[in-house]
């Protein structure tokens, strides 16, 4: 039995606040949704060759840790400058936790998480306690000392050697290729975003929004402050320990070499040019980073095959660092709420198309 | 014993140029309360300048040393000018971000330019300056980082508690809305204090460039190191930063002679931990810690 459809009212007719709360307003938002994800999961893995869905594995990988980064920056007001490196610490557990172990990749994955949640409440618990930007200098030092850790503590994760991962099986079904990983990566994605849309709209997110707007006032109104900064922070690196376990899999041999701090600025990259504080903005963010990170490595190529600048020691690593940085430089200066602003001014104007009144 | 004491004299010169190049860095803090990630690119922009001034124009030292201040000066300028500026008034986690973005902008392009290479200069010191006392060598270049050290310290130290200017960064620190409705110019003390501390980076620039080579990766990577000086020492205290800047250095030869020399470069961040957990206002800074 179909319900009947619900347009947009000409005007606001929200009586209680489960309307304000309401994720769709329409019924036009689920159908779109139900078409979105259909295509994602019914066409995308069929239609596209090995290498875009690479691509587009790796934006779903970056997509959950960059989710965990903004429920810390957007909605608590919190920087962290180690969530490259709790990515590392995450891909890590995993790959000790398959190998030494034997976790099944099911049981593995959360518990990379949950570790990583608490190593990240480690680091967190002496500077979230102080108001203002300790947690940022921290987090920095944080990301040093696991790196140094990570290289250095051989008899755990081999140091410069890298570890090897088993071959992942859910239910007695491997996991293999681009096309296996895009269903697993993808279903986790689709998951951690339903958490975070949910998780912004309870109790918890709202104590979350309060205490990046006046942390006093929230602990006026009888919000533990001390305990949602630290729980905003172990939710933000549970994301990033989940992200990193899933790369590790998908990669299948890990080193320390991808988790310094470069990784770090670009998810904050990603959350700033998607939109600080949006969950859609997340994800066009994490698109937007990879799909630079891919047109700078296909600049550069295209530059040394073209040649004439032979000699010049051309690499991609300064180009990226530095349209990174031009990146979000430019948007705080000139769009600071992100894509997803540009997003919403595009969707208001065709609202109400062709009749704009 | 001897071994012991030439790491002391290492450690107290390296701790004089931490020290130096976290003075520019609680400059900007003390005027605007930004913390400023792109520090170490300055530092590094400061070094590049005196070496393109010094091997490629060919100048005379004395003349490129002078032009590379005038230019880190103007440099500070212009970055404040661009970037700071619109975001006056903005949350401060937005100003904390750009600085990040600009760290990595100018690191950027700085490797584009130059690369990761290792550069050097000629020998610029005079050998005179060298000091001698039996076991203990001091280099020269040590001898001017601690001689500019406390140079700095000095002009600092009277710049903020003597000239108008210096008491109106102050102020603003303080409270910027009160310090606006009192008359000062609040942007000028912005644009002043990035220029300054542009100025002083590029200073301590060049002597970390006289006694590594200059790289830009280790330049920024000093610049980072700011940090654990600065919480050591007191995020807005100067002097703090130079006792902070001794203390530290001190950590990473003692780190580096005695236990291994792969730890050397993570123990400033170990103690930057610690310290949060004792006592998160430093040594010397201003007990002002809210637990909210």
């Amino acid at each position: 039995m179909l319900r009947r459809f619900r347009f947009h009212p000409c005007g606001n007719y929200r009586d209680h606040y489960e309307k304000e709360l309401t994720i769709f307003e329409t019924d036009f938002g689920r159908l779109w949704m139900t078409i979105g994800l259909s295509v994602l999961f019914g066409l995308v893995p069929f239609l596209l060759g090995s290498y875009p869905l690479y691509i587009i594995n790796m934006i779903g990988i970056a997509a959950i840790a960059a989710l965990g980064l903004n429920i810390l920056v957007g909605y608590t007001g919190l920087i962290s400058l180690g969530h490259g490196a709790f990515f590392g610490v995450g891909a890590y557990a995993a790959a000790i936790l398959a190998t030494e172990w034997n976790f099944p990749i099911l049981l593995a994955l959360p518990a990379a998480g949950l570790i990583t949640a608490l190593v990240g409440i480690i680091f967190g618990l002496p500077s979230v306690r102080l108001k203002g930007l300790y947690l940022t200098i921290a987090t920095l030092a944080g990301q040093f000392i696991i790196e140094y850790i990570l290289l250095h503590w051989e008899g755990l994760t081999k140091g410069t050697m890298g570890i090897i991962l088993p071959e992942a099986g859910i239910f007695g079904l491997s996991i293999t290729g681009d096309r296996g990983y895009f269903f697993l990566i993808y279903l986790c994605l689709v998951l951690m975003t339903w958490l975070a849309v949910n998780l912004v709209r309870t109790k918890f997110g709202r104590a979350f929004i309060a205490i990046r707007d006046n942390d006093r006032a929230a602990e006026g109104m009888g919000i533990p402050v001390f305990r949602y900064k630290l729980l905003s922070f172990g939710i933000s690196s549970f994301y990033a320990g989940l992200a990193g376990a899933l790369f590790a899999y998908y990669m299948i041999s890990i080193t320390t070499e991808p988790f310094n701090l470069m990784l770090s600025v670009e998810y904050i990259a990603m959350i700033i040019i998607g939109g600080l504080g949006s969950i859609t903005g997340t994800i066009f963010g994490a698109i937007f980073i990879t799909g630079l990170n891919e047109a700078l490595r296909w600049f550069t190529d295209w530059l040394i095959n073209v040649g004439g600048i032979t000699g010049v020691e051309l690499t991609v690593a300064p180009l990226r660092e530095f349209a990174f940085g031009l990146a979000i430089v430019l948007f705080i200066l000139f769009e600071p709420k992100g894509l997803a602003e540009l997003w919403r001014i595009i969707r208001s104007s065709f609202r109400l198309w062709p009749f704009s009144y | 014993m001897d071994f012991f004491i030439q790491l002391l004299v290492n450690g107290i010169s390296i701790g004089f140029l931490y020290g130096l190049s976290a003075m520019g860095f609680v400059m900007i803090y003390k005027a605007s309360s930004v913390l400023n990630f792109a520090h170490g690119e300055l530092l590094a922009i400061g070094a590049f300048l005196f070496l393109a001034l010094v091997t490629w124009a060919e100048l005379p030292v004395a003349a490129a040393f002078i032009l590379t201040l005038a230019g880190t000066f103007v440099f500070g300028f212009i970055v404040e000018r661009l970037f700071l500026r619109p975001l006056i008034g903005e949350p401060l986690i937005e100003i904390i971000m750009l600085t990040v973005g600009l760290a990595a902008m100018f690191k950027g392009a700085l490797l584009l330019i130059w690369g990761g290479n290792l550069y050097t200069y000629p020998d610029l010191l005079p050998e005179f300056l060298a000091w001698n006392w039996g076991v203990v060598q001091v280099p020269p270049v040590y001898v001017s980082a601690i001689f500019m050290g406390i140079v700095f310290l000095l002009l600092f130290g009277l710049f903020f508690k003597y000239s108008s200017q210096g008491i109106y960064m102050r102020s603003v620190a303080d409270n910027q809305p009160a310090a606006l409705s009192l008359g000062v110019h609040v942007r000028r003390v912005f644009a002043l204090s990035w220029a300054i501390a542009a100025l002083v980076a590029g200073i301590s620039g060049i002597i970390l460039g006289l006694i590594n080579g200059i790289n830009v990766h280790e330049l920024s990577s000093i610049g980072l190191k700011v940090f654990p000086v600065v919480i050591l020492g007191g995020l807005d205290s100067i002097s703090g930063a130079i006792i902070g800047g001794i203390i530290i250095g001190l950590l990473e030869t003692m780190t580096g002679g005695y236990l291994s020399p792969s730890l050397r470069d993570v123990i400033p961040y170990i103690a930057l931990v610690a310290i949060l957990l004792v006592r998160p206002y430093g040594l010397f800074g201003l007990v002002e810690i809210e637990r909210v």
